[in-house]
């Protein structure tokens, strides 16, 4: 049975970008699949404006530290460090809203989900505002762009070098983090390379650090310019020439694929298909746009077994609920503490291998609060949950006169406060002026959900509000949204 | 109906009559209201990475007290367990378990290359991986995996919090996060998720909807069969009104009851102390202090001690000198307490740090954390430590 188009441009939408808009509604089952994709390039086509959201103090802070030299920095008092420290995290808290925000209003939509993807893949754990909006600005100009040059700015940022060490790999003294997860998690995958060419890459990427404006820096005296064996091949190798090599392996190109096709189409691989995808991936020398364009163009990736096979993660969920049901949030901090208690806080991965995602996202408790979470955002209920602390955010910021709840309270957002969303149903409504009553219910359903609905009509009829007809489909909305279906896409 | 008033008036009239027991007749008054012998393991996280050498103390080593000037505890106040060795002062519950063997210290443990971000850190305590091995699942969660084929609730594991640790999450089964078994039970018994549920047909397929609707059953009966037994036998016990305090009161009361629970797990923190330390640290170890010696002596009354298993970690311990603001920066290897009244080996198990042989300012390590979890694993639980660890390794001989 083949798929009618609405289904097919929701899923395109939910997969090449964070779900269809409220405004898209109308559009969806006029145009085919292949004109959707088309559209989704062209709004993807500009450059992304760099996103600044540090503070002037900490500009402020760099200059004079520029002026004065590094080693000011170490004599800052323990005050104005806090301060510093405070205005990091605020940053990037900011940093987090804005482009959250984006992908909630974006037109681009593809550009930043391929950014979210890579995210997730170059993951950095960075509490340093100028590093980490470095390294987001790297992962959306290059996000459609060529795989081998992003590899590059990433592996030249400040954030991935400090994130793993790199600071401190010296002639003479190499530390291979750096090398060790460039190889393993960023290009070939585990069981593709030796210890041996690890401990030789690490040598090539002696000396790669960055200054404190984020600035890449080569420091000529502590790179070893010796001769290192990496992968059967044998020269003086810097570290640009060894992220060639490791571009050059067919198995990088494989790997890169792999992760795509199961954040992309299905968790579950398909030998096949990703093997063309990546041999022609390879030939293509990793540009990025042609392979999201085999996916996304394929007869394929609209089979019905990859529609509505994934779990949305969190942010997912979050921004698509957004993207249908425009809001203005009167305690934006919200959006953190819900980031946290569902366990994706951007900016934040868990390690340097990212969110395992898929059902790693669904525990009783992550199902129960996603499930709530609509019914949230409509009523003034509390949220009543509490994050777990994170020492690396709070950096051992410490109060000693006042509790940990109150300190992480603050820093996150009340949790015991409402959302308080305002949410602009009109265009949403206006949309089902032609639907009669009685197949509103399936109307809904079909926009909102890309898997089968398990709960019945009766159901959603019974927990919705009767009264009149605007307020039936605000209500049944907010139910539908509140399934376990809700939680696919 | 009539069944149920039956019971309620046998549980009446044992209360009652048992408090005109003499005293010294008690202990042969028999069966408690539950059968004792279920062994279950507490497990006390300090987040942050707490300072274990003002934890446990080296009272007698120069190198320790230059090396902190401010901050090293002096001998007089602290709680003397050896000549050698002391308690942090705020730690009085733990000296007294200390002197009446409940309780074993495991010093200076640690693994092999340790990672000094926090994350990271507990990362690699959660899921018990090797410093360069990044796993998605937790050792409690592989337990569960392990243990629970089959098992219709996902109550063998229950961390007392409103988010899931990695701990506690398997591959294919996941503990439970309750705070507040009341709360969760409101949430769970929302009429919409009840009739969703109720009118759901279980169609046992493998797509990720079929885990979705899985997830969720198993969650509306767990709530409803936690909250029913941490109801049956409540503990009247007085615990302080501090948020571990309260944990523990409600761990003792699902001991108490008949529930299938294995392992509770719960957080106390933050003891990132890098400024300041003394306030923090003395604050954290009250709370820690009147909570685990309440816990102790409920379940002693109850005759449940021998049972349980309390034990701490932190995902690293402190640098050996303290830093420039009164506080201590992020170190490597640390001690554990194992609490319980069923230990073998007791009090202080192994030497202290060598504070005389150290990495660039840090502890070397010679336990491996990993041989903690093997023991507990094994020894207690009866568990395939090898399977869930995905290692054999040594046990210890605290069990």
């Amino acid at each position: 049975m083949s798929l009618t188009n609405q289904l097919k441009n929701q899923h395109l939408m939910w997969r090449a970008g964070f779900g269809p808009a409220v405004e898209q509604l109308g559009d969806l089952s006029e145009y085919s699949s292949k004109q959707f994709y088309k559209a989704l390039i062209k709004a993807s086509e500009k450059k992304p404006d760099y996103i600044d959201v540090a503070d002037d103090y900490l500009k402020g802070l760099l200059m004079g530290v520029e002026e004065i030299g590094r080693q000011q920095v170490k004599d800052l008092s323990a005050e104005e460090r806090k301060k510093r420290q405070q205005k990091n995290r605020d940053g990037i808290r900011n940093l987090n809203m804005y482009w959250m925000h984006n992908m909630v209003n974006s037109a681009a939509q593809l550009r930043e989900k391929m950014a979210f993807f890579w995210h997730g893949h170059f993951a950095c754990r960075n509490v340093n505002i100028f590093y980490q909006q470095g390294l987001l600005d790297v992962l959306r100009r290059n996000a459609l762009g060529n795989f081998g040059t992003m590899l590059k700015e990433v592996s030249k940022s400040a954030a991935m070098l400090n994130f793993l060490n790199n600071q401190q790999n010296r002639k003479d003294h190499p530390n291979e983090n750096f090398a060790r997860e460039v190889m393993e998690l960023f290009t070939m995958g585990r069981g593709n390379y030796t210890e041996h060419d690890i401990k030789e890459a690490a040598r090539a990427f002696t000396g790669w650090t960055a200054n404190l404006k984020g600035e890449f820096q080569f420091r000529r005296f502590q790179h070893d310019y010796g001769s290192k064996t990496v992968l059967g091949r044998t020269g003086n190798f810097d570290g640009e020439e060894v992220l060639d090599i490791l571009l050059q392996q067919k198995q990088t190109a494989k790997y890169i694929t792999q992760k795509v096709y199961r954040f992309f189409v299905n968790e579950i691989p398909d030998t096949e298909k990703i093997d063309w995808l990546a041999d022609r991936f390879y030939k293509s020398n990793y540009e990025i746009s042609k392979l999201m364009e085999d996916i996304f163009t394929s007869e394929w990736f609209y089979e019905e077994k990859n529609v509505g096979a994934l779990i949305k993660s969190p942010v997912e969920l979050m921004v698509g609920i957004q993207r249908m049901l425009p809001m203005k949030l009167e305690n934006e901090e919200a959006l953190m503490l819900l980031q946290r208690v569902l366990g994706q806080l951007l900016f934040y991965p868990p390690n340097v291998a990212g969110w395992p995602g898929g059902k790693n996202w669904i525990d009783s408790s992550s199902l129960m609060m996603r499930m709530r979470l609509p019914r949230l955002i409509n009523d003034t209920d509390e949220m009543n949950v509490r994050p777990k602390d994170d020492d690396d955010t709070m950096m051992g910021r410490m109060d000693p006169n006042e509790a940990p709840k109150g300190k992480a309270q603050r820093m996150m957002g009340r949790s015991n406060k409402p959302i308080l969303a305002d949410i602009d149903w009109k265009l949403y409504v206006n949309n089902f002026e032609s639907v009669p009553r009685e197949a509103l219910g399936e109307a809904i359903a079909k926009n909102l959900l890309q898997t089968k609905m398990r709960v019945s009509q009766d159901i959603i009829k019974q927990f919705s509000d009767q009264s009149g007809r605007e307020n039936f489909i605000k209500t049944a909305t907010i139910q539908i949204m509140s399934t376990p279906e809700y939680q696919l896409c | 109906m009539y069944f149920k008033r039956k019971e309620f008036i046998q549980v009446g009239s044992l209360a009652t009559a048992s408090l005109m027991v003499p005293k010294f007749l008690k202990a042969f008054e028999g069966a408690p209201l539950v059968p004792q012998g279920n062994k279950v393991v507490v497990i006390l996280q300090l987040s942050g990475g707490n300072d274990g050498l003002n934890t446990v103390i080296p009272v007698r080593n120069d190198i320790y007290y230059k090396a902190r000037p401010r901050l090293g505890i002096e001998r007089t106040k602290a709680l003397s367990l050896t000549d050698e060795v002391g308690l942090h002062p705020a730690l009085t519950g733990f000296k007294e378990l200390y002197d009446d063997g409940s309780m074993a210290i495991l010093n200076n443990v640690g693994y092999p290359n340790p990672d000094r971000s926090h994350f990271r850190s507990m990362d690699i305590w959660h899921t018990a991986s090797q410093s360069n091995e990044y796993w998605n699942t937790g050792w409690v969660g592989r337990y569960l995996d392990a243990q629970c084929h089959g098992c219709d609730k996902p109550t063998q594991a229950i961390e007392l919090d409103d988010v899931l640790s990695l701990s506690l999450k398997g591959e294919n089964i996941k503990g439970i996060a309750v705070k507040d078994p009341r709360r969760l039970y409101g949430t769970a018994n929302e009429k919409f998720f009840k009739d969703v549920m109720k009118n759901h047909k279980d169609e046992a397929g493998e797509q990720p909807v079929d885990y979705l609707y899985k997830t969720m059953a198993e969650t509306l009966s767990s709530a409803d069969y936690i909250f029913k037994q941490s109801k049956m036998h409540p503990t009247n016990a007085e615990y302080p009104k501090t948020d571990l305090g309260t944990s523990l009161k409600t761990i003792a009361s699902l001991i108490y009851s008949d529930i299938n629970t294995k392992v509770y797990y719960v957080s106390l923190g933050s003891f990132d102390t890098h400024i300041n330390q003394e306030n923090q640290q003395q604050r954290l170890f009250t709370e820690m202090n009147d909570a685990v010696k309440a816990f102790v002596k409920d379940l002693k009354g109850n005759n449940r001690f021998d049972d349980v298993m309390l034990f701490t970690f932190s995902e690293f311990g402190r640098r050996v000198a303290q830093n420039a603001s009164n506080g201590t920066d992020h170190g490597t290897a640390n001690n554990m307490f194992f609490i319980s009244g069923g230990l073998k080996q007791k009090g202080l198990i192994n030497d202290l740090p060598d504070l005389a042989d150290l990495d660039e300012g840090d502890l070397k390590y010679n336990v491996d954390f990993k041989n903690a979890y093997a023991t507990v694993l094994n020894k207690w639980l009866k568990a395939d430590d090898k399977a869930i660890l995905a290692k054999k390794y040594d046990h210890l001989d605290f069990i």
